[in-house]
């Protein structure tokens, strides 16, 4: 703690507090709105317009610019959503379980996204829509991980226990994380190996590597906007007998 | 740090590293079921199945790739840079089919050590460049090799 700047600290003290948080992300949605919206118009033009085809692929590679940080988003998600439930678990922080919750439809979707595009992209260049590879399968089960606390979390009517629950379930889950990134290099897989995480240099040409890097930030602050969205509607409903809410609603009804 | 806090956080730590020791003993005790393909290598010296079918990947070597006969049959030869396999396969080919990629073979081996596929598919590899890039590499690889 000591190591941590005091602002800094004060500033997590405060987003803390559900009343705070609320007000806070709605003065800085129409920043993130911007910032998603000019990385989104100069990712997909960078990679569809300006980056040229590839030696192998030709154009059929630009699925690259959904599918790879749709799926970086998949594993990045994954892990806010079990340390979120970490520290709700632990120093039983309402937003935190709030933050959890509110994460997995998000990583959800975008690790559907990722197999669909996978399969759209596997069928014209491997020969096949689906194969039981270690990645391919790592991949499915995160999926199913995400779709496994949405349904623990909606079936248990007490959201305190139920936050609890989900949270274990994610930390177990977390395990699959590193299985997935080390399964193309542990295990012979059809999936090729690491492009841009690899400890020398990506194994792609730069000017394709920039637009993929705009996309994938892109996708960074769309999680973001939509994490705070969610967050915000999980707050009201969770917090709707409390004061800072009923006196919200009275002002806005005045 | 408050204890009730401390003892969670110790029960939580324990709870991931007790499930990550647990699913690395699990994976290792089916590492050879979670291997994707048998490298040629592994063919060669009898550890893949004899009479089942089983996945077979390598590189197809450069110049290997004959159509004997008017068919749709295909004959190419397999590497792991260390042993070779003969594949037949009768067949429509992917489109990153070539001589010098990587291939993963679904079929089984005939008596004669050849291995009669069912279906081909095309492994890719991981780089990503321009044609030209990948042109101007190859030459300048050629000068080296030829000084």
């Amino acid at each position: 703690m000591f190591l941590v700047p005091d602002i800094v600290v004060r500033f997590f003290h405060r987003m803390a507090s559900p009343p705070h948080f609320y007000a806070f992300t709605q003065r800085l949605m129409p920043w993130l709105g911007t910032v998603f919206v000019l990385l989104t118009l100069a990712g997909l033009y960078g990679g569809l317009y300006l980056a040229p085809a590839d030696y192998q692929q030709g154009d059929s590679y630009r699925i690259i610019y959904i599918h790879v940080p749709a799926a970086w988003m998949s594993l990045f998600i994954y892990i806010v959503m079990a340390t979120a439930g970490a520290i709700g678990l632990i120093w039983r922080i309402k937003l935190a379980e709030v933050v959890a919750i509110s994460s997995a439809p998000i990583g959800a979707s975008f690790t559907f996204i990722a197999l669909f595009t996978g399969s759209l992209w596997g069928k014209p260049m491997w020969g096949t829509w689906w194969v039981w590879d270690a990645r391919l399968t790592s991949e499915l089960i995160l999926l199913f991980l995400y779709l496994g606390v949405i349904g623990l979390y909606g079936a248990i009517d007490d959201k305190k226990i139920a936050s609890k629950a989900v949270a274990i379930l994610a930390l177990v889950g977390v395990v699959n994380i590193p299985i997935i990134h080390y399964s193309v290099e542990w295990w012979n897989t059809l999936h090729q190996g690491p492009t841009v995480t690899k400890m020398d240099k990506p194994s792609i040409h730069v000017s394709m590597l920039i637009p993929l890097l705009l996309m994938a930030l892109s996708f960074k602050s769309y999680y973001l906007i939509a994490l705070m969205q969610r967050s915000r509607i999980e707050l009201l409903k969770r917090e709707r007998n409390s004061q800072w809410v009923k006196t919200m609603i009275l002002e806005a009804d005045k | 740090m408050k204890p009730a806090r401390k003892q969670r956080l110790i029960l939580i730590s324990l709870m991931v590293i007790g499930v990550a020791i647990a699913t690395g003993f699990a994976l290792k005790s089916f590492n050879e079921n979670l291997m994707y393909f048998f490298s040629t290598t592994d063919v060669v010296a009898g550890k893949a199945p004899k009479d089942s079918l089983f996945r077979l990947g390598g590189m197809v070597i450069k110049g290997s790739v004959e159509r004997p006969g008017d068919g749709m049959m295909v004959r190419f030869k397999l590497t792991d840079f260390s042993k070779e396999v003969t594949v037949e396969y009768t067949g429509i080919l992917p489109d990153l089919f070539r001589e010098g990629q990587g291939i993963v073979a679904h079929g089984k081996l005939n008596a004669q050590g050849v291995f009669i596929a069912e279906e081909v598919l095309a492994k890719h590899d991981e780089n990503y460049m321009p044609p030209e890039v990948k042109a101007s590499l190859k030459t300048k690889s050629l000068s080296e090799k030829g000084q």
